[in-house]
């Protein structure tokens, strides 16, 4: 039912290339289709987080066209075009001059919602992502955990009911039993929302929790496209290296602990 | 003569005198801060621009004072004899200190903070008004706090001048080899520099505690 549906963002023959010629991504051509989770997974440098800031507009591509509900991100205001898409990062970045309350309203605060409507969106979401609104709404960033500190994150992107997420690595830097947590809700939330989302991780454990599909890059490319079942058959080797880290207990191909600090 | 006996004496030409001395840091602050406040800005927009510009800020700095007004003299338009060229002077002082804070405020801002902001749809515009100036708000505060008592002690020279002040009392009993003639001048002065520290730096403590990262960009 799915597939019938046009897809939520579209990559063409996509590159992105510095000014010295060398691309970090390259050959791009994949669909985002609404309502699933896509995961994009890779090494440290393979280009996960380029293909996601290239969604938002944080980048343009060099070559090839990136369309998101059909338009070209050339085309998009690229204001226009984040408020509507939700955007979360590892380093989670909340605005430590602003309450929790305040974080989560930014966009809404952005669109000019009225202060009534604003205060009922921000205790529905802090309810949906697990915190009580009457304890945290008025806290400050520096006085939660990380886990908390996540959860206003995610609050803080389903604000404006984007019908799109990016999440890049939005669990790294939790601890074990935080992230499991964060993961299951996630994928709760999402069924429960009908949002789509696009996920990059370096974590194959998580990739494979969380996906409904999994995107493998390597170098700049995309070298599998698949459900998380046809990718643990798969005979590429980047991905039969990833697969055998996940038999194994708790390691990964690259354990990319300096990109977690 | 005593100072207090002096200054009751006295009372009016003090008066005159302080009120310039205001007057000159005053505005010259103001200035300093309408100039270099946007332009601390402008550098974190294009930071190949700030070794240049702060390199500049800095020369300026090094002039000694009296050598600074001396130079300032003979320029046409801005230069001369009285208050407007003491101005500019005490201008080319605060500069430094608001641009460079402004600058490295805003810089020190963690880079998630901006990539949030950015990835949510904030014009660069929002960015600075909503994120980045009230973040750097501290670090710009101290800033001014600095170019202020600075401007205090810079512009009792601005006597030397004819741009008058507390600096004409100081010069009467420095060529008079009278000690309390110079107190007159030097201790008002020094009032002013610390009452505008102490003030200056309240408000700076309000917008300080609890406010997460605000501490440590302080520290930059």
């Amino acid at each position: 039912m799915h597939e019938t549906r046009a897809p939520v963002v579209q990559f063409r023959d996509v590159a992105l290339r510095l000014a010295n010629g060398r691309a970090i991504v390259k050959g791009l051509s994949f669909d985002v289709r609404p309502g699933e989770i896509l995961v994009l997974l890779g090494r440290s440098g393979s280009g996960k987080t380029t293909t996601l800031k290239l969604i938002n507009r944080l980048l343009l591509p060099s070559e090839g066209k990136v369309t998101v509900e059909g338009r070209s991100t050339v085309e998009w205001d690229p204001t226009q075009l984040r408020r509507r898409i939700g955007y979360v990062i590892q380093e989670i970045g909340l605005f430590p001059h602003f309450t929790v309350a305040q974080n989560v309203a930014v966009v809404p605060t952005l669109q000019g919602w009225e202060e009534e409507r604003k205060r009922q969106r921000v205790r529905e979401l802090l309810d949906l992502v697990g915190l009580d609104p009457t304890s945290f709404a008025d806290r400050y960033p520096t006085q939660l955990s990380g886990g908390q500190k996540q959860r206003v994150g995610v609050a803080r992107a389903l604000a404006a009911d984007p019908p799109l997420l990016l999440l890049d690595e939005p669990f790294g830097a939790l601890d074990p039993l935080t992230r499991l947590e964060l993961q299951r809700e996630l994928k709760q939330l999402a069924t429960h929302l009908a949002k789509t989302l696009v996920f990059v991780t370096h974590d194959v454990r998580e990739g494979m929790v969380l996906g409904s599909r999994i995107a493998l890059f390597q170098e700049g490319r995309m070298v599998f496209l698949g459900a998380p079942a046809a990718f643990l058959n798969s005979q590429h080797p980047e991905a039969r290296a990833f697969v055998a880290a996940l038999r194994e207990p708790q390691t990964q191909p690259h354990p990319s602990a300096g990109e977690v600090e | 003569m005593n100072l207090v006996d002096f200054l009751l004496l006295n009372g009016e030409e003090f008066l005159t005198l302080t009120l310039q001395h205001l007057f000159l840091v005053g505005v010259s602050t103001g200035i300093a801060l309408g100039v270099g406040v946007p332009l601390g800005i402008l550098l974190t927009r294009r930071p190949r621009f700030s070794p240049p510009v702060l390199g500049l800020a800095n020369i300026f700095q090094t002039i000694p004072s009296l050598a600074l007004f001396g130079f300032l003299i003979p320029i046409p338009f801005i230069g001369g004899v009285g208050a407007r060229t003491a101005i500019v002077a005490l201008v080319l002082y605060a500069l430094l200190p608001i641009i460079r804070n402004t600058y490295a405020g805003i810089q020190g801002i963690d880079p998630a903070v901006r990539e949030a902001g950015r990835g949510m749809g904030m014009t660069d515009r929002q960015l600075l008004l909503m994120v980045e100036i009230p973040l750097a708000f501290g670090v710009i505060l101290a800033g001014i706090r600095v170019a202020t008592v600075i401007g205090v002690g810079v512009a009792t020279i601005a006597a030397a001048i004819g741009a008058g002040g507390l600096g004409v009392f100081i010069f009467r009993g420095v060529a008079m080899v009278n000690n309390t003639l110079i107190l007159a001048g030097a201790l008002p002065a020094a009032l002013i520099a610390l009452a505008a520290d102490f003030l200056l730096g309240r408000i700076e403590r309000r917008f300080a505690p609890g406010r997460g990262q605000l501490a440590e960009v302080r520290a930059v």
